[in-house]
Formats: structure tokens, C-alpha cells, sequence
């Protein structure tokens, strides 16, 4: 393909509306900055779309945007997080994910060096969890039409044979794990917007799960469920599944594990961390009689030292999810309303 | 958690809820009513009702400041959005109250209007300093704790002379409120008041004598923390045993008799009494809110933009007004839970977590078990 001569200069560079006009500068932008990140055999193809091998069993497909800001945080940005959510989103259905396709939507005026961090950040994401970004696609928008950049992920995976994990699968008497602390994620993006930015060491929990969820798939033969806490948080998955599966769940209050600097960023801003969104942690439902080894292959993985047993599965036909408190007293913790927003006094 | 999970222990709450049952007496009803949202939040997440005897009721106060909001304000703030083009800046739990039409702040901004969520007045001097083309209104609301803060932005914006900035200033008091409840006509019949928190922090407990005084009941301000809660009860019900009124302090270690000069006088110096101010539920209630003083009528919304007061009237199903007196409990209405829930509000006691019905939604709904299943 023939190019202006110049390279892109990825210091000082920003994006501008040619970049998306299907001209030069846009094919050097997929030369120059994309492709090299991404590489792999089917990208390199270069063809509209990637021709890919029979995955030898059931597919599983699933797709998540990102609009995050801010773009980067403490323990990831936009790019990692892209590849994490998809990842995720596979995983928790039990399959093995192999191959992502990314859709750009870039504002006019973003720095060629910040996108060059998320799509380095992206490709490094990528490898770690094994999987291939095989195909995509950049728009640009006029500045203000857009926040930084938007990124939109589908991946594929492979899901074994006899692997038959559903929302739909709790029972009563079943025990409700979650694989570590929660409400980092969140928090973590809390603690830096412009008009809140305080100070705190908590770093974003997202990562990659499928190895701990092989782990567990692996442990507990009888395996109902698993989902990662994403927006919403705990007390919103659980009700997700509460009503997916017509039963109620009992917590122990004391049992969810939480960082101490997530309770007191949460506490002072008036906050539920039951709510707050993770990219990096995964709740499962068991056999009882399962429980024990399912919580010991999590905790033998990096990803899931503080798993915990946190509850059970109960029969009830209002789907209520209830937290017995450790004063004696029970909740009820219910389905997020609104956006979660700070109460003022 | 460091000075907050020693006044969360279970034991001690435990300990705390033998000794309320101890001294309760038999045949005697202790109806008490917690003034603040803060505490009926308090009361719903820890659970703290299953733990009283019967004989013990609380009763949920109108100190949710949300909650009190008339919806001809909520309107009026709307308003300056939509047909002024301010940017309207409010603290987080005030865009979803519902006003006229269907509306709230929220969905105003669905509609165009610039309509911004802060933590503090701090963040809406900046709003204006950074859109100096723009005229930035900060939508004051909140009892006696929010007030000191809208203080100290008038008199910033003024050193300043910051044009573009001003107040809608809706500011209400919690003593007339309290008097108000006592001497209506309906009046609930009360045994003794869990005093407000953060409040008296500011303006101290003597303002509370008077009313203590007059009605013979007993007063005991109380922290926010659950084992504050139960602390407070056990001290009503020992003085309502003994037949005591007046004022007492549970929340000793921020509340002092006279509270804080400072913000009382920065207050004092910016702000003044408004003859009348409607609250939803209690509706006109003498001497209960702050309007700006004279001297700061430069930066007063409400003369810079003409914005006439409207009553508008709550929906006719809605019973948040016998909830803020104290009439009637949130399962008593016939939408809650039904057509007015925390994500479709009717009612602005469904709004905030400190309403009494969204409180009672939020964490206590299990507990009313004529209740639809979801």
C-alpha cells in the first residue's frame, strides 16, 4: 500500500477526521499502529474479514463496549480493560477464548500517544490471555462527539464437551462463592475523575479469568453457574441470577471479603461496595457438597487468593437476595436503582 | 475500619438491645421518631428494628432533605436548566426527585439541559469560573449540615465577583420542623425524639430545648452509627420511664451545646429567615427555611432569573406526606413497591436511600410478606 512518506508521529500526533476516511492516513494508521500491536497471521491477511479453523466444539460468542473514563486508571486502561471484558464475558459460560475482533470509535483530537499506549496495552492484554485480535475497524468522530475513544469487543470461544454452565442453574441449598475482595475496579476509576480525585493506593482488580475459571470447572464437577460482578456489582449479579434461577440467596455479611481502603473510600462517599463494579473477579454457585474443594482451587490460583464462601442458595419466591448483618439483624440487598449516586448528609 | 467498626460491633448491639428489652415496661408504648434520614438509613441497613422489642416503634421523621423538597422548587431548578440555560449544579441524590411532567434533574439533561452532579459547593464555584460565558446556578438544599457550605460559596463568589454565579438557595431548619410535627392538628402521637446528627454538629442541641420544653417530650441527639441508634433508644426509654423531658446528648463526641460558631455565624452573616417555606408533607411551616440575605442578593437565583414559587400538588396516590408526619408507615401506601419503586419514584421518599420508603424498599421489603413477588 502506498503511504505519505512521513511516518506517523506517534509523539506528538493526534487523531483528526482523515484518520477515519478510509484514505492514506488511514491505512497508515492500521499499518503503523494497529497491526504491529495486534500481529498475527490472520490480521495479516488483511483482508475485511478473518477466515478462521473449525474451533473443535460448541462456540461461545460475546461482545462488551467500553466508554470508561477516564481512559487510563490505576491498574489498567481502556485497552486492557476491552480485552478483559470480553474475555470474562466467555469464561463465565466455561469457554475457552480464542479470537477478539475491535471496533474503534477515536475522537478527533486524541493523541496519537495515548492510543498508541491503549493498543500496545490492548495487544499485551491479548497475549497474556492467549487470545488472537484477528479483525477490526477505526472510526473517527468530530471533537466533543466523543470521550478519548470508545472500544467495542466481540470474542470467540470454544466450550467443551459436557461443560453446561447457566444463570438459570442455582438450587436451593447451593453455596455461593466469590473468587476475592471486591469493589477495586470501581473504585479504583472513582479515586481518579477530575471532580473527585482523592488519593488511595486501590488499584483496579481487572484481569483475565478464564485459567481461574478452569481451575474451578476443574474442582467442582457439579458446577452450576459462574458470572463476574461487573457493573452493578455483587448485590446486581446476585439478583440477576436470583431471578434467572426462581430462588432466593442468604449472605453472611461478614463473610464477602473487602479491602479495608475500599470500605473507607466507599464509607466516606456514601457508597455500597456490594454495588461497585469489578473487572477481575467471578462468583460461582456449587453443590454444597462441592464447596470446600471448589474454594481451594481458587484459592491456590494468583487470581482467587481471597475467595470466599459467602452464602446459599434458598428457596423463595419474592428472589430475594438477603445479607444476615453481623449485629443479628438481616437486609435486604437489593437491585442497583438509578446510577449508584452519593447520598449528600 | 478505624473509628467506624467500634460503633458497628455486634456484641455491644447485642448487649445494647437486652438492656432497651430490660427496661421497656410492660403495658408502655415507646413511640419514638428519628428526625434524619441518616438515621432511618441507619436503622434499615443494620437491621436495627428486628432487634427492638415491640413495644418500641420508631417512626420515620421528615429529615430526609430530599424528601421535603416541594416539587414546585424541584420545578423551578428545571426551569433555569431548560428555559435559562444555566448549568444547574446539585449534589447527587436531587436529580432524581421527581417534579411536573414526568420530569426530574435527570431527565431534564436528557432533554439538554446542562445539569451537573457535585460533591461540594467547591466544585460549583469551579463549574463557574471555568464557563465564565455561562451563568452557573448551585441548587442549594439540605437541613442545618449543607447550609455552612453554601455560606462560605456566597461569600467566595462575592471576594471574587464572580458574575456568573448564584444560589437557589433552599435551605430548611430542623427545629420549626420538629415544633411544627408536635403541634398539628393530626399529630402522631410521639413519646420522645431521636435528635438530629450531623445538624447539631452545627447549630448545637440548646436550639431544641424550646420545643423539648413546650411539648414535655423527650429529646436525645444521636450519631448515625447503628450502636448510636440503640444507645439513643435505651436513653429515651429510660427517660420516658422516668417521665423526663428535655435535651440530652448521645452523640457526645461531635455535638456540643452551642455547636459551631463559625459556621453559624458565616451562615448568619449570608443567609436569613424566610417568613414561610412550604415542605412536602408538612406544607407551610413559619420561620422553617433560609433565603440570602440582602446583602448578598447579587448572587440570589431566585431575583436574578424572576423565578416565581408555584405549589404544585403531589400525585393523588402518593402518600409521602402522612409518611413525613409520621402517619402512616411506607407499606401503608398503596403504590409502594407497585408503581412507585426507587427506579420509577412517585414519591420523593422513594428517592433517596435516606427516604423512608426507599430505605424500607432498599433493605427492609422482605418483611411484608403480602407483597408481589418480583
Amino acid at each position: 500500500m502506498s503511504h505519505p512518506t512521513r511516518k506517523l508521529d506517534i509523539t506528538h500526533g493526534r487523531i483528526d477526521m482523515t484518520h477515519g476516511s478510509g484514505g492514506r492516513a488511514m491505512a497508515q494508521l492500521v499499518d503503523e499502529l494497529f497491526a504491529p500491536a495486534f500481529r498475527n497471521d490472520y490480521l495479516a491477511q488483511g483482508n475485511d474479514q478473518a477466515i478462521l479453523p473449525p474451533p473443535g466444539g460448541r462456540l461461545a460468542i460475546a461482545t462488551d463496549s467500553h466508554v470508561i473514563s477516564p481512559l487510563f486508571f490505576p491498574g489498567g486502561d481502556i485497552g486492557s480493560l476491552s480485552v478483559h471484558g470480553t474475555v470474562n464475558d466467555l469464561a463465565m459460560g466455561g469457554a475457552t477464548p480464542l479470537y477478539l475482533s475491535a471496533g474503534f470509535i477515536l475522537e478527533e483530537g486524541l493523541p496519537l500517544a495515548d492510543l498508541k499506549r491503549i493498543v500496545d496495552s490492548m495487544a499485551a492484554a491479548a497475549r497474556d490471555a492467549g487470545v488472537r485480535i484477528v479483525t477490526g475497524d477505526t472510526k473517527v468522530v468530530e471533537r466533543g462527539h466523543g470521550d478519548g475513544v470508545y472500544i467495542s469487543t466481540t470474542g470467540i470461544g470454544v466450550v467443551a464437551d459436557g461443560v453446561q454452565l447457566c444463570g438459570s442453574q442455582a438450587q436451593p441449598g447451593d453455596a455461593i462463592l466469590v473468587s476475592g475482595t471486591l469493589g477495586e475496579h470501581g473504585m479504583a476509576v472513582m479515586s481518579q475523575r477530575e471532580n473527585l480525585g482523592f488519593a488511595s493506593p486501590i488499584v483496579s482488580d481487572s484481569a483475565a479469568l478464564h485459567t481461574l475459571a478452569a481451575a474451578l470447572m476443574a474442582a467442582s464437577p457439579g458446577l452450576r453457574l459462574m458470572r463476574d460482578p461487573t457493573r452493578g456489582g455483587l448485590a446486581t449479579t446476585l439478583n440477576e441470577i436470583a431471578r434467572q434461577s426462581g430462588v432466593g440467596m442468604q449472605l453472611q455479611e461478614d463473610a464477602i471479603p473487602l479491602q479495608p481502603a475500599v470500605r473507607a473510600a466507599c464509607e466516606f462517599l456514601g457508597l455500597d461496595p456490594l454495588y461497585v463494579a469489578n473487572e477481575g473477579k467471578l462468583i460461582a454457585v456449587c453443590p454444597a457438597a462441592e464447596a470446600d474443594a471448589a474454594l481451594a482451587a481458587l484459592r491456590a490460583h494468583p487470581l482467587g487468593r481471597h475467595a470466599a464462601n459467602i452464602g446459599q442458595v434458598v428457596a423463595d419466591p419474592h428472589h430475594f437476595v438477603r445479607v444476615r448483618t453481623p449485629f443479628g439483624g438481616e437486609r435486604l440487598l437489593d437491585w442497583l436503582a438509578g446510577e449508584m449516586l452519593p447520598r449528600i448528609c | 475500619m478505624k473509628y467506624v467498626d467500634e460503633f458497628r460491633r455486634g456484641d455491644v448491639a447485642r448487649g445494647l438491645a437486652a438492656r432497651i428489652a430490660e427496661a421497656v415496661q410492660p403495658g408502655r408504648h415507646y413511640r419514638l421518631m428519628e428526625f434524619c434520614g441518616g438515621h432511618t438509613h441507619a436503622i434499615a441497613r443494620y437491621g436495627l428494628t428486628g432487634l427492638l422489642p415491640a413495644a418500641v416503634q420508631l417512626i420515620h421523621g421528615p429529615g430526609c432533605p430530599v424528601c421535603v423538597l416541594p416539587i414546585g422548587r424541584i420545578d423551578s431548578a428545571i426551569e433555569l436548566a431548560l428555559q435559562h440555560g444555566a448549568i444547574v449544579c446539585s449534589y447527587g441524590d436531587c436529580l432524581r426527585v421527581p417534579a411536573s411532567n414526568k420530569l426530574s434533574l435527570y431527565k431534564a439533561r436528557a432533554l439538554g439541559g446542562d445539569v451537573r452532579m457535585v460533591y461540594s459547593t467547591a466544585d460549583a464555584l469551579q463549574i463557574a469560573r471555568d464557563n465564565p460565558a455561562r451563568q452557573v446556578v448551585f441548587f442549594a438544599i439540605g437541613f442545618e449540615t449543607t447550609t455552612p457550605p453554601t455560606a462560605l460559596a456566597l461569600k467566595a463568589a462575592r471576594a471574587e465577583g464572580l458574575r456568573n454565579f448564584s444560589v437557589f438557595c433552599n435551605h430548611v431548619l430542623t427545629p420549626p420542623a420538629m415544633q411544627h410535627l408536635l403541634a398539628a392538628g393530626d399529630a402522631v402521637q410521639l413519646d420522645g425524639f431521636i435528635g438530629p446528627s450531623h445538624v447539631s454538629t452545627v447549630i448545637g442541641s440548646a436550639p431544641y430545648q424550646a420545643v423539648a420544653d413546650a411539648y414535655a417530650k423527650p429529646v436525645v441527639i444521636a450519631g448515625f452509627e447503628p450502636l448510636d441508634v440503640l444507645q439513643s433508644v435505651l436513653m429515651l426509654v429510660e427517660r420516658i420511664n422516668r417521665g423526663e423531658a428535655g435535651v440530652a446528648t448521645q452523640f457526645t463526641r461531635a455535638v456540643t451545646t452551642d455547636g459551631n460558631a463559625t459556621a453559624r455565624a458565616v451562615v448568619a452573616e449570608t443567609l436569613v429567615l424566610r417568613p414561610t417555606f412550604e415542605w412536602r408533607g408538612l406544607g407551610q411551616v413559619p420561620q422553617s427555611a433560609l433565603a440570602i440575605h440582602p446583602d448578598y442578593a447579587d448572587f440570589d437565583a431566585e431575583l436574578r432569573f424572576g423565578l416565581p414559587y408555584r405549589h404544585v400538588p403531589d400525585h393523588r396516590a402518593c402518600e409521602c406526606a402522612a409518611i413525613l408526619r409520621g402517619q402512616k408507615q411506607p407499606q401503608d401506601c398503596k403504590v409502594f413497591g407497585i408503581v412507585c419503586t426507587p427506579d420509577n419514584p412517585l414519591g420523593s421518599c422513594m428517592v433517596s436511600s435516606e427516604g423512608a420508603c426507599a430505605a424500607h424498599y432498599h433493605y427492609g421489603r422482605f418483611t411484608a410478606p403480602q407483597e408481589q413477588p418480583a
